[in-house]
Formats: C-alpha cells, sequence, structure tokens
C-alpha cells in the first residue's frame, strides 16, 4: 500500500532530481523497512471509524423528505450495498448516465431525500458535506472489500467513458505541460520512496484503484476517489475538476477498467 | 495544558457514574513527566533517576516509517513483577508519549501509534519490582521536504 | 459528544486481545493555524478499560499519540461473551465511554 494513485505529480517534477536519484541508492534497505511500516499499519485502519460513521448516514433519515438512503439503487437493485462498489461506475439507465459511486450517491440524495445536490457539488474537500460523502463511501466500498473489480465497458456509454478516461490521462496540458501519464504512464516511477503505479498497465490500475477510498496518516484524512482525482489535478495545476462531473467520472472507469478481475482492498490506508 | 474548569461538569458526571473517582480524574494525568522536554526530564519525573538498559525490555517497531504522524509502536516487557511501560520520543518537543500500568490482569505488551517529528530515538522504560530498565532504538521518519 | 469508538476483543488461549480505534484530532498544542494563532492543544488523557466492569487496565497520553488513536492490549483471562468497556478522558473533560462483546 502507500499513495499509489496519481500522487503528488508535480511535486514530482520539481523534486524529480533529487528523488528519481539519490533514493534509487537507498531503495532496497528502505523498500524493507517500509514495507514493514506499511504492514504494521494495516492492523487497525481507522478507516474503520468512517465507515462506522457513513454506515450510519446511509440508514439515517434525512434530507426534506425525511428518508434515509437505504433504498438507493447502487447499480444491484435498491438497497444493495455488498459488492456494488465493485462493479461501479456503469451506466445508470434512470440518469442515463454513466456514475461512479459519488455521483450515483448524489442522485440518491436528490431522488430519495430531496436534497439540493449542488450544495454538495460545491462544498469544498474537508467541510461537513464533502465529508459525508467520503464517509459513505469509506461505509459502501467496505462492503466490497474482498470482492473483484468488474466494471463493464459494453454500453456505448460506457465505452465513452472509458475512452473519454483515456483521452484525460494521457492530455499534456497545464504550466507544467503534464499529463497523468507523466508519472503513471511508465513502469517503476517513484516519488522519494513512493512507487507510482503505472496505471495504463493491469498491475499498476489495480495497485491504485482497489485501495481507494483511503485513511491518510499524513493527514488523518479520509480521502475518496473524487477528492483523490481533484488533489492531482490540483497537482498538476490543471484547472479544479467539478465534482463527480463525466469527466471525472470518466477517469475512474479507465482505472476501473484496466484493473478488472483484480481484488478490492477496500477502505485502504495510504501514507 | 490542563484545563479543568471547562470539563468539570462532565468530569463530576464521569465520577458519579464511577469511572473516575472525585478528584482523581485530571489529577491522575502525570503533568510534570508529560511536560518533560528531554527524556532524563520526563524519567525524572517519573521517579526513574536510576535505569540500566534491558533485554527484558523489547520495542517492536519498523526500522523506518513512512511518515512520522502515524509510527506503530509495540512496548513489551519481560521483566518479571512490571508495573508500568512508558514510551519515549527523545527528539520530540515532549518526550513522554504514553505511559501504561500494569495490574494483575493486562500483559505488559501494548501497542500504539505515535507521531514523531524527525528521525529520533525511542526509549521503552519499564518499571519492575521497584527498578526501572530500558531499551532503545532509532526510528527513521521518512517525512520528505518535498511536500506530499 | 464525541464520536464512538471501535473495539474489537477477541479471546484465545486465555488471553483477550483488545484493539481499539478512536475518533480524536489529538492536536499537539504545537501547530498554527493559517491565521498564525497556535491550536489549542487538545488530547486524550486518560484511557480506562474493565472485564466485566472490573477495571483492568489505566492508561496515560500525551499529545503525541497519533491522531485517531489505535491502541491494542491484552487482558489475562476473559471469554467469549464477555464485555470489554472502554472509556477515555481528554484535557478539555470530554470523555467517551464504549462497550463491546469478546469474541
Amino acid at each position: 500500500m502507500g499513495a499509489r494513485i496519481p500522487s503528488a505529480l508535480v511535486v514530482a517534477a520539481l523534486c524529480s532530481v533529487a528523488s528519481f536519484g539519490v533514493v534509487a541508492q537507498e531503495k532496497d534497505d528502505a523498500a524493507k523497512g517500509i514495507e514493514a511500516y506499511r504492514e504494521a499499519l494495516k492492523d487497525g485502519n481507522p478507516a474503520e471509524l468512517f465507515e462506522m460513521s457513513g454506515e450510519e448516514l446511509w440508514r439515517k433519515p434525512a434530507g426534506p423528505k425525511n428518508v434515509s438512503l437505504e433504498k438507493c439503487d447502487l447499480g444491484l437493485g435498491a438497497g444493495k450495498v455488498e459488492g456494488a462498489y465493485a462493479q461501479l461506475p456503469r451506466y445508470f439507465k434512470d440518469t442515463n448516465k454513466v456514475q461512479d459511486l459519488e455521483s450515483r450517491l448524489l442522485t440518491c440524495m436528490s431522488t430519495l431525500q430531496g436534497v439540493d445536490t449542488a450544495e454538495y457539488v460545491k462544498a469544498r474537500f474537508n467541510t461537513a458535506k464533502k465529508n459525508d460523502l467520503v464517509a459513505l463511501t469509506a461505509y459502501i466500498s467496505g462492503a466490497s472489500n474482498g470482492k473483484k473489480v468488474k466494471v463493464s465497458t459494453k454500453h456505448p456509454m460506457e465505452k465513452q467513458a472509458f475512452e473519454l478516461g483515456k483521452r484525460m490521462f494521457f492530455y499534456q496540458a497545464g504550466p507544467h505541460d503534464f499529463s497523468c501519464a507523466t508519472c503513471h504512464g511508465e513502469d517503476g516511477r517513484r516519488i522519494r520512496l513512493q512507487d507510482l503505479p503505472n496505471i495504463t498497465k493491469h498491475e499498476g490500475a489495480l495497485a491504485g484503484w482497489t485501495t481507494w477510498p483511503a485513511y491518510r496518516v499524513s493527514s488523518g484524512q479520509m480521502w475518496s476517489m473524487q477528492w483523490r482525482i481533484n488533489d492531482c489535478f490540483r497537482q498538476q495545476r490543471f484547472p479544479e475538476p467539478v465534482y463527480a462531473s463525466d469527466l471525472t467520472v470518466a477517469l475512474s472507469m479507465f482505472m476501473a477498467a484496466n484493473a478488472n478481475g483484480a481484488t478490492i482492498q477496500t477502505p485502504g490506508i495510504k501514507r | 495544558m490542563l484545563r479543568a474548569g471547562s470539563g468539570a461538569g462532565v468530569v463530576a458526571a464521569l465520577a458519579a457514574a464511577g469511572f473516575f473517582a472525585p478528584g482523581e480524574a485530571l489529577a491522575a494525568w502525570a503533568k510534570d513527566a508529560f511536560e518533560g522536554k528531554s527524556v532524563a526530564d520526563a524519567m525524572k519525573a517519573m521517579g526513574a533517576t536510576a535505569s540500566g538498559a534491558s533485554g527484558d525490555v523489547q520495542i517492536v517497531a519498523s526500522d523506518i516509517a513512512e511518515n512520522g504522524a502515524v509510527v506503530p509502536i509495540q512496548a513489551i516487557s519481560k521483566a518479571a513483577n512490571t508495573q508500568q511501560i512508558a514510551i519515549m520520543v527523545e527528539k520530540n518537543p515532549n518526550v513522554l508519549a504514553a505511559i501504561f500500568d500494569v495490574g494483575p490482569d493486562v500483559l505488559p505488551d501494548f501497542t500504539t501509534r505515535i507521531k514523531m517529528g524527525e528521525t529520533s530515538n525511542v526509549t521503552v522504560l519499564v518499571k519492575a519490582d521497584g527498578k526501572f530498565l530500558t531499551a532503545t532504538k532509532e526510528i527513521k521518519v521518512t517525512l520528505g521536504g518535498c511536500g506530499g | 459528544m464525541p464520536s464512538p469508538m471501535r473495539i474489537r476483543a477477541a479471546s484465545k488461549d486465555g488471553i483477550t486481545e483488545v484493539r481499539i480505534l478512536m475518533n480524536h484530532e489529538m492536536e499537539t498544542g504545537q501547530r498554527k493555524d493559517s491565521a498564525g494563532k497556535v491550536i489549542p492543544a487538545w488530547f486524550i488523557q486518560e484511557v480506562k478499560a474493565s472485564l466485566n466492569g472490573k477495571e483492568v487496565l489505566q492508561a496515560q497520553w500525551g499529545p503525541s499519540i497519533s491522531k485517531n488513536p489505535y491502541f491494542a492490549f491484552k487482558i489475562k483471562g476473559g471469554k467469549a461473551g464477555d464485555a470489554v468497556s472502554v472509556t477515555w478522558l481528554d484535557n478539555r473533560g470530554e470523555t467517551r465511554t464504549d462497550e463491546a462483546k469478546v469474541t
């Protein structure tokens, strides 16, 4: 485990001389130590606290209609949580859209609870509204722990989302002329002691996709995949993407489809 | 650091519930030891004026911590009649992290996670049979200067 | 009202291993906010645990225990169905007690 997914992209650029060279020498000793450290962290992941609060939010009547989210259809039928995360993102007929977990939660909050979700979209990360959504992802992803990633790209809109995500992944722009692929498109990339997975390959995609949402020990925060992606955009000095927008869902679709067949290990724990 | 005033009501309620005896609750916290700025200060405050390294004291921790905000530590004593176990981080602003009382019903074996500001020696202090024993291990903290 | 703890207690070979996750900021009092003001220390100072109502453990903590603390210890004895109760008290006088059944 570790900050595997698009982590610290721009930082990689700024620090590349120092990181990629010097650290490599110490790699063997350090790698062993870090492995032991990560192993020790796994026992007792504070993400469990967020799973608990997420489950409470799922079951608690809320919003103008004062109903819970328990009837929310995450793709496997109304109210079915177990295994649902392993098959997201997917095409939903009722919205005629490909949705990831977070965009789907917004749909359910709107239709079931009558919540004005625009406020949730606008809210900054690490504020109450976003933290509620993140806790929900901790709970729901936890109910897919151990399941195999099974994401379909058969529906034309799913296929389209995958292709859009792929395009975004390789799209090079911004003041640093960066793309996701700059760090996550080749094998053996690392920043400091963090291995950067090659998301264009199955092994790399699974290292990232299957371990988010995750508790980050550096900040003591629980991060969802939308938060992770949002921060990657920031690190690349790209404009901030709209929360749960089609583009962010498409990036998830690209990662998830590349990770198909891998075992979900959520919620994760990372540095 | 102790602000007994603001929490007095809660503490009283607790005491009433039997969790903490009246007057004991905040007084029990070893303020002098926790405010110690050096290992020597903290040990002195805990009454450990003389101590020696001992193989009966074990620290289980990885040699490197990827992030100093969370460093897993297991402190174990094999010494007979262990009464207390403390964890100290030499280079932290306040060195003492925790004190565990070893009563008749628990094993002298505790696991927790501590913050480390930088690479430092971590010392586990054991009080056993009225004597003080120690073990020390260096843990490297790799929190990079490049942010993250 | 502080958030609940996650307590797991499992008995094996006459020893009950208790693993606890607590919801707490564990603010050190060393950090400053964006306005340059010191963020006041706010941390758990005392932890107590009992088995079937009998106190078995006392611990004292300083602010260098990590945020959202993890704490594991081993009780002599205990069997499936027994009740393990854990209480923490912080420097603001806030407290939280949770209970779990031994499995």
